[in-house]
């Protein structure tokens, strides 16, 4: 898993200094991002709903208890926002998109379609991975911003109806203002913009370098997702300690 | 290999010492040959003698162990050069890109370069698949088509840019007779028409024999003979006059 990471490293750097084209290969921009939505936009929507509930079901009534009713809002609006909303989409994205990235990728490796791109001197950098990497790094982002929203609101449903907690949607949304501000939910989008170049960069890498036919693909997908999934967490951890300062 | 679309006679290919080796396994063991600038070259052979990988070296997909490909006596890993000469290669599996229509891989060359307005890259990919007989195919996706179809489509995507040197690996194969004459006559014809340097890889006898200016038998990645047809036809060589002559034993 690691021992590729100079190539993973050496790709996303190609594909910055391929930036210039970006606005050339607009259309496929357009069409992966349009894709990426579609395939996720439901299921972000569904995931950050009970996201958001689930926290304020563990962590309301204890509260409550307590009489910190008033936390609620923050507690749930700081988790979802800093932390669960980037984590989570970038792991659903990763197995959703970075896995197609690499199985499409991958299988144009397999069927030399790469080859015949390379023959037509057409750069797969420029030409499959680019699009890809653009297309994510604006996806997710949006994506996480649209997903912490929806938790909230999870969040606010099951801190409302519980009869634990009983706390008002007004009351639970300005608890929340008073908690969590905008540098928050900017930390949590900033911090979806990195894994979704984790994401781009590290699909791409397997598609491209997939060998031996349709296990191979298989093989490729596999090690896109998992590996994705690994240095999402520990750039998390990293990316958060960074933050913090 | 791309450079101003302009109409440009054939360009003359060498080949000196080229070895390459897949892990222990060596696979071209020293080839040697030169084509002519708009030659029709034929390579001929028994399978998994290595013509694909001699292919893939020529256009630069793979790199040799040791040997030289000059292209107008200029050494084709020089950036300039690769710059300055349009080849293409027309892969044995045609190697369409599956997520886009026959016409856009047609036109992907010209499309993806900007080498034209959209409406003049529309009539030369028209134009390309109706040399090959499949203007009908324009809308459909590769997946829609039969092994003989992409392969024809390959040869409109290769035709396209315009190429000085056009690689043919097994071109004839998948095809029904009257397509691979097809085929066949398409290749001389673009000799004739733009003196096109034409290298096909072929075990179809026919269309070796019917286009060929020279042939090249190739065997265990050694080149076993090189000459004009006739002299093909009767090198004295058990393994190449069996190549040639096999034909079905049927007991009466
Ligand atoms: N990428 C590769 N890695 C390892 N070995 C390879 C690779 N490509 C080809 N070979 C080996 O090189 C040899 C020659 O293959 P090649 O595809 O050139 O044969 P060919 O002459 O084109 O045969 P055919 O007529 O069946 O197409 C084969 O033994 C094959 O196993
Ligand atoms: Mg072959």
């Amino acid at each position: 898993m690691f021992e590729n990471i100079g190539e993973v490293v050496l790709l996303f750097w190609r594909t910055l200094l391929a930036l210039p084209q970006a606005w050339r290969q607009r259309r496929k921009i357009y069409e992966q991002f349009f894709e990426i939505g579609n395939a996720s936009l439901l299921m972000v929507c569904v995931l950050s709903f009970f996201i958001g509930a689930v926290i304020a079901l563990q962590t309301g009534p204890v509260l409550v208890e307590r009489s910190l009713a008033s936390a609620v809002g923050g507690v749930v609006g700081i988790a979802i926002a800093k932390e669960l909303a980037p984590v989570m989409m970038a792991i659903l994205i990763a197995g959703r998109i970075g896995s197609a990235m690499a199985a499409e990728i991958g299988s144009m490796r397999v069927y030399q379609e790469i080859d015949a791109l390379r023959t037509m001197n057409i750069n797969p950098i420029h030409y499959l991975v680019l699009p890809r990497m653009v297309a994510i790094a604006l996806a997710l982002p949006l994506l996480v911003t649209f997903a912490i929203l929806v938790g909230w609101f999870g969040g606010s449903v099951v801190a409302n109806y519980n009869h634990r907690m009983e706390i008002p949607f007004l009351a639970f949304f300005s608890d929340l203002k008073t908690i969590v501000v905008l540098k928050d939910v900017g930390n949590g989008v900033f911090k979806s913009f990195c894994f979704a170049l984790i994401i781009g960069a590290v699909s791409c890498h397997q598609g491209l370098t997939t060998i031996g036919g349709p296990r191979g693909i298989g093989r490729s997908v596999t090690k896109a997702v998992v590996n994705s999934i690994v240095f999402i967490v520990i750039f998390d951890y990293i990316l958060t300690r960074f933050l913090q300062q | 290999m791309n450079g101003p679309l302009n109409h440009a006679t054939g360009v003359g290919l060498v080949v000196r010492g080229l070895r390459k080796n897949f892990g222990d396994q060596p696979v071209l063991n020293g080839i040697d040959f030169a084509v002519q600038p708009g030659e029709i070259f034929v390579i001929m052979g028994p399978s998994g003698s290595g013509k694909s990988v001699l292919l893939k070296h020529l256009i630069g997909l793979e790199a040799p162990d040791a040997g030289e490909i000059l292209i107008n006596s200029e050494p084709i890993t020089a950036p300039e050069v690769a710059a300055k000469y349009r080849m293409a290669l027309v892969f044995q599996s045609g190697a369409l890109l599956n997520s886009l229509t026959v016409g856009e891989n047609v036109g992907l060359y010209l499309t993806e370069h900007r080498l034209k307005p959209a409406a003049e890259i529309e009539r030369i990919v028209l134009e390309k698949l109706t040399d090959v007989g499949l203007k009908d195919a324009l809308h459909k996706m590769p997946s829609e088509l039969s092994g003989g179809m992409k392969k024809r489509v390959a040869i409109a995507r290769a035709l396209v840019i315009d190429p000085q040197l056009i690689l043919y690996d097994e071109p004839t194969s998948e095809l029904d007779p009257v397509s691979a004459v097809i085929i066949g006559n398409e290749i001389l014809e673009l000799k004739q028409r733009i003196g096109v340097t034409s290298l096909v890889v072929s075990h179809d006898r026919d269309l070796a024999f019917g286009v060929a200016d020279r042939i090249a038998f190739i065997a265990e990645g050694r080149i076993v003979t090189i000459g004009t047809p006739d002299e093909v036809k009767n090198f004295k060589d058990p393994l190449v006059q069996n190549f040639l002559h096999v034909e079905f034993q049927r007991e009466h």
